[in-house]
């Protein structure tokens, strides 16, 4: 299977071609909405961090933010920072740089003497990308230029029994075409972490993917806080998932049956082709921005409640298998799943059809939170999210 | 009879309802290809789980072969499993690891 998508010099073919309008910082995200705002083709993202921080947050707030400006989807880089924050914008360019040849530019608003002159300069600089990137011609791509980021969010019954299961059917057409997926939410393996790791391609894997459960739950001990206080959540609870072993029993159907070739950390670029794992919180949102750092180009998003989330740079396919949550939100809503649990498809019907839904994404389908301009960001720190 | 309820493993001592199940109904599900049914004793909602069995207090509820946790009462058959009856236990993780 092939799709047209955007080469780059350095790894994966992109499935779209954004200019990124990227804040060092907190204080330069304003900045960056007003840019984008400005120019057809950009697009921002709100950073709630990057200044006043311990070292183990700043290391990982720079991994997504290189991550974010390295993803295939990203044509080029406008990078808007304060002057005074942790890393300042030509340090973080310097970084950038040194990963990928994409054209990356980069703005001081301290040294530009404010706001006003910052935007005067950066739209100039990313009307210039845009134009270029707009003269890019697509190319066909095969599949295994694909990482398809694997998400739930919002679950109830429904997911486990039937999205769930689809989109792992998904996962295991594309992994043996070739492409790579990644499954996250590290906490949601827990009570199903025996079943996932019987899918490590080695005993090495299978013994870290217990050790990054226990490892979970130490952490969050060790602040006194319990994972089973938050998980599940009274949405998921009120959709039936009473325990959080129910809730990860469930959820790790969404990553398929393939043999499990790496587990990362949050926010890593995988080394390896095929099935893959990330260490990430459930917290959906934080878990999809350590994906798309990590380089997915597209991510698919189960959900049984209903959600709305997108983000700036990755296409985001939401499908539900709860018929009334399709009809209520509809509109936030890709893909209908229900006739898994009305009996009239199997779940591996859907998943066959979900692999043609995914390469129309590819192919440049807008999903309806990308046609929204939804992009929901949450950088994950020391005191983990749950 | 329609179907209302899935059964996820031949194993589990409960099946998940997809549809509203009034007290007094019938529950309709499959295991291996038969048609199966018990009455709720209880209103059971929408995506939520009715005892098949009954399961003492303390004892396991299986949901696609596995363990979901420990019940907190007893819950006879027909009745409504839930957050208020059934609670996660911790696991055992050095037990899970293999041997290199």
């Amino acid at each position: 299977m092939q799709f047209w998508g955007y080469k780059r010099k350095e790894g994966r073919a992109g499935i779209r071609n954004h200019v990124l309008i990227l804040p060092t910082c907190a204080c330069g995200s304003e900045t960056c909405r007003v840019v984008a705002s400005q120019v057809r083709g950009a697009v921002n993202i709100v950073f709630n961090t990057g200044c006043s921080d311990v070292a183990a947050n700043t290391a990982m707030s720079q991994k997504v933010l290189t991550g974010f400006a390295c993803n295939p989807n990203v044509y080029g880089v406008v990078i808007i920072g304060l002057g005074c924050e942790t890393v300042p914008h030509d340090k973080l360019r310097e970084k950038i740089q040194a990963q990928t040849s994409k054209p990356v530019v980069s703005f001081g608003i301290q040294e530009e003497g404010g706001t006003l002159k910052t935007i005067e300069k950066a739209v100039r600089a990313a009307r210039e990308m845009a134009a270029q990137a707009a003269m890019q011609q697509k190319e066909l791509c095969d599949i295994s230029e694909l990482l398809l980021g694997i998400e739930c969010g919002g679950s109830d019954a429904t997911s486990g029994i039937a999205s769930n299961p689809a989109v792992g059917e998904l996962s295991d057409r594309l992994v043996d075409m070739g492409a790579s997926t990644i499954m996250s939410e590290s906490i949601e393996w827990i009570g199903g972490e025996h079943v996932l790791a019987k899918r490590a391609a080695t005993p090495e894997i299978h013994n870290r993917i217990i050790q990054v459960c226990k490892d979970y739950e130490a952490h969050l001990e060790a602040a006194g806080q319990d994972c089973r206080a938050g998980q599940p959540t009274p949405g998921n609870k009120a959709g039936g998932l009473s325990t959080l072993d129910e809730k990860s029993l469930g959820c790790i159907r969404k990553g398929g049956t393939r043999p499990v070739v790496e587990v990362l950390e949050q926010a890593e670029r995988p080394t390896k082709t095929g099935a893959i794992l990330m260490d990430t919180a459930g917290y959906d949102i934080s878990s999809v921005t350590s994906m798309v750092a990590g380089g997915c180009n597209a991510v698919i998003f189960t959900t049984g409640r209903g959600t709305p989330t997108g983000n700036a740079i990755v296409p985001v396919l939401k499908v539900t298998a709860n018929a009334r949550t399709y009809q209520k939100m509809g509109d936030n809503m890709d893909v209908d799943l229900s006739a898994i649990i009305a009996g009239t498809k199997t779940y591996q019907e859907m998943g066959a059809e979900l692999v043609d839904i995914i390469h129309d994404v590819c192919n440049g389908k807008l999903t309806k939170a990308e046609a929204y301009g939804f992009s929901d960001i949450a950088v994950d720190h020391v005191c983990r999210y749950v | 009879m329609n179907v209302n309820a899935l059964l996820m493993d031949e194993r589990d001592n409960v099946v998940t309802c997809v549809a509203d199940v009034p007290k007094g109904a019938q529950v309709v599900y499959k295991k291996q290809g038969e048609l199966c049914c018990l009455t709720a004793e209880e209103d059971i909602p929408y995506c939520h789980k009715i005892a098949l069995t009954a399961i003492p207090k303390g004892g396991e509820v299986i949901k696609y072969g596995e363990s979901l946790g420990q019940t907190s009462e007893d819950i006879p058959a027909g009745h409504w499993v839930s957050h208020d009856n059934l609670f996660s236990v911790p696991r055992d993780y050095d037990s899970e690891m293999v041997k290199l």
